[in-house]
């Protein structure tokens, strides 16, 4: 009930030029068999995972699970050990970074990692400029870029952070500054967005509007959110995978994990842990 | 119920008119437009022409230097790579057209152009080599390719001069119609000609989507890798861009003065713009037009009255920069505006 009224109330957010999704099977990304160890520690350790287009999932488990590893893993900061990556049905696991960013892959940062000093309009023009293959260009001036303006500001406008469109990020509140987070990776338009703790240290009456900005982004994102607040995933999901030890221990819809025996016990037992998946 | 509050997007009522998509359009735009102080400096140096006749010589080699600080703002200001051999550039465009001047070739515009291409050449060679890596190793790195051609200059004395230096250069007159002048007139307008140009250049390549696309790397290199830049690719361009920019200083210098030694590529060199540029104002664009002429007429005034000791005020003015002005002059006119 009230899921239905927020759809009708706050209706989603449109990033423009989302390509047409090409491949058959119907996955946004996959990994196969992913494997990464650093001498004799193995982080991760023969994951098959699969995030449909459109899905909301979301990657939990206890500190030093792997979570982290595995973001780096598909962004492609770190090379894999073995196994395969793949975006949209195409094979990328030798490519580099800012290849999979062109396929369609966005992330954000569980330490924001913006640039501060600019503001936050150039944050996201920064974004679609690169989108759009015009960050290169040594001609026109930046500001006369005006397409790629108005997008941004259109992006800020719908996240309801067009008043601060103006001012340097590092102003912002730390709740805002999330957002941005956010913001700057909507403006990739990717098909695939990864939300690395996308609520990390915001102070609990603030993470309400992160929450609602996740609620609305476009349906046919695939978003993946990385996270230790459980409230959140709980609130946001609608697939969870368990990552422990390196491994995918369990998958399922909230209420199985919830209700899953071995998660309670790794996970949900131990409730009181630092945060961080490094 | 408890979701009520979530179902409304939470936009506080706005303390201001929101802004207009035209008013962040307009404020981009504004940013690259020519402010009324951007031709102070073009005045001063056409008054220092008219007012202090005897001190052309000095006046050449300080736009020279600014144009060799502003080369080196673009690497350290703009694309955040922190160089310790940016004197191999300068050194590299002021042998090309020592060399070219003493074998016979002194025609001034394209000598300066040859060294030019030679320190971009070089430029782009080493900075394929060394922006593999960043921090320490780059800045260790960038040394020793200074090094590396500071040597090679040093044993190749059949070709350079080896420690006496470059001599015999015969620059011929620019056009073909201005001489260069015992007093300097003509080499001080060539270089304020040249830096003028090579300023536009350098203006335009800050205000472009490239230009941005620097800072951003200096920002938040991590990010500006998950939006998808080539990050290495657009060090590489700039860092050759401003290697030819240095050329171009050190070509200007080597042609005015008729003189090119190995002081040209040693780390003197390297440190010393780098602390011209902190005193102005790293990533400004104008603070070498504010450091160099300071810590020039500094060094020329200090060194006539205290031969000696003239380098504890260099020393002096560096630490009070430190302490009191971080960001340089130029950050702290910023902040006492504010």
């Amino acid at each position: 009930m009230t899921i239905e009224t927020r759809a009708v109330e706050t209706p989603a957010i449109e990033t423009p030029a989302i390509r047409t999704p090409a491949a058959a099977n119907g996955l946004a990304l996959e990994t196969r068999g992913l494997c990464k160890s650093f001498g004799a520690l193995t982080v991760a350790d023969q994951i098959n995972f699969r995030l449909e287009r459109g899905a909301r999932q979301a990657l939990i488990g206890p500190n030093g699970a792997g979570k982290t590893t595995f973001v780096e893993l598909v962004t492609g900061g770190l090379r894999p050990s073995a196994g395969q990556i793949v975006i949209d049905g195409a094979d990328v696991t030798d490519l580099p970074q800012a290849v999979r960013v062109k396929r369609g892959l966005a992330r954000t940062f569980q330490i924001t990692a913006l640039f501060r000093r600019l503001t936050t309009l150039e944050n996201v023009t920064l974004a679609i400029a690169e989108r759009d293959g015009v960050a290169g260009g040594l001609i026109r001036p930046a500001g006369r870029h005006n397409r790629v303006i108005e997008e941004a500001f259109a992006l800020l406008e719908t996240l309801g952070l067009a008043d601060d469109a103006l001012r340097p990020v590092s102003a912002l509140a730390y709740g805002r500054q999330r957002l941005v987070e956010i913001a700057v990776a909507l403006g990739l338009s990717p098909k695939v967005l990864l939300l690395d703790e996308p609520a990390a240290g915001v102070p609990s009456g603030e993470s309400g509007l992160i929450i609602e900005v996740i609620e609305r982004l476009p349906p046919d994102i695939a978003v993946l959110i990385i996270e230790h607040d459980m409230d959140l995933v709980f609130r946001l999901a609608r697939r969870i995978t368990v990552l422990v030890q390196g491994r995918i221990l369990v998958e399922g819809p909230p209420d199985a994990i919830a209700a899953d025996p071995q998660v309670r016990q790794v996970y949900l037992g131990e409730r009181e842990h630092g945060r961080g998946g490094r | 119920m408890a979701t009520e509050g979530l179902v409304r997007p939470r936009l506080k009522p706005a303390p201001r008119a929101p802004l207009a998509p035209q008013q962040a359009i307009d404020a981009f735009a504004r940013r690259h437009r020519y402010r009324w102080w951007e031709a102070l400096p073009w005045a001063a140096a056409i008054a220092a022409y008219v007012l202090f006749p005897s001190y052309l010589p000095l006046g050449a080699q300080i736009l020279a230097t600014i144009l060799f600080a502003l080369s080196a703002d673009l690497v350290l200001g703009y694309a955040g790579i922190v160089t310790l051999g940016h004197a191999a550039f300068f050194g590299t465009g002021a042998y090309t057209a020592g060399i070219l001047a003493v074998h016979g070739w002194g025609e001034p515009i394209t000598g300066l152009l040859a060294g030019t291409a030679t320190a971009a050449l070089i430029g782009f060679v080493s900075g394929w080599i060394v922006l593999r890596t960043t921090g320490l190793t780059l800045l260790m790195q960038t040394l020793v390719v200074a090094t590396l051609l500071y040597e090679a200059a040093n044993k190749a004395s059949w070709l350079t001069g080896g420690d006496d230096g470059l001599q015999g250069m015969e620059v011929w007159p620019i056009f073909g119609q201005f001489r260069f002048d015992m007093f300097g007139r003509t080499g001080y307008l060539y270089c304020l000609a040249v830096l003028f140009l090579c300023w536009l250049f350098a203006r335009h390549i800050v205000y472009s989507p490239f230009g941005r696309s620097l800072t951003g790397i200096r920002e938040n290199v991590r990010r500006m890798h998950a939006i998808g830049a080539p990050v290495r690719r657009r060090r590489l361009i700039i860092y050759t861009i401003a290697a030819g920019l240095a050329g171009t200083a050190g070509a200007l210098i080597a042609q005015t003065t008729g003189f090119v030694g190995l002081s040209f590529l040693n780390l003197e060199r390297s440190g010393g713009v780098l602390i011209m540029l902190i005193i102005g104002g790293v990533g400004r664009l104008y603070g070498a037009f504010i450091g160099v002429p300071l810590y020039m007429i500094a060094q020329n005034r200090f060194s006539e009255i205290e031969p000696v000791y003239w380098y504890f005020w260099i020393g002096l003015l560096m630490v009070l920069v430190v302490v009191f002005a971080r960001g340089g002059i130029l950050g702290l006119s910023e902040r006492l505006r504010r």
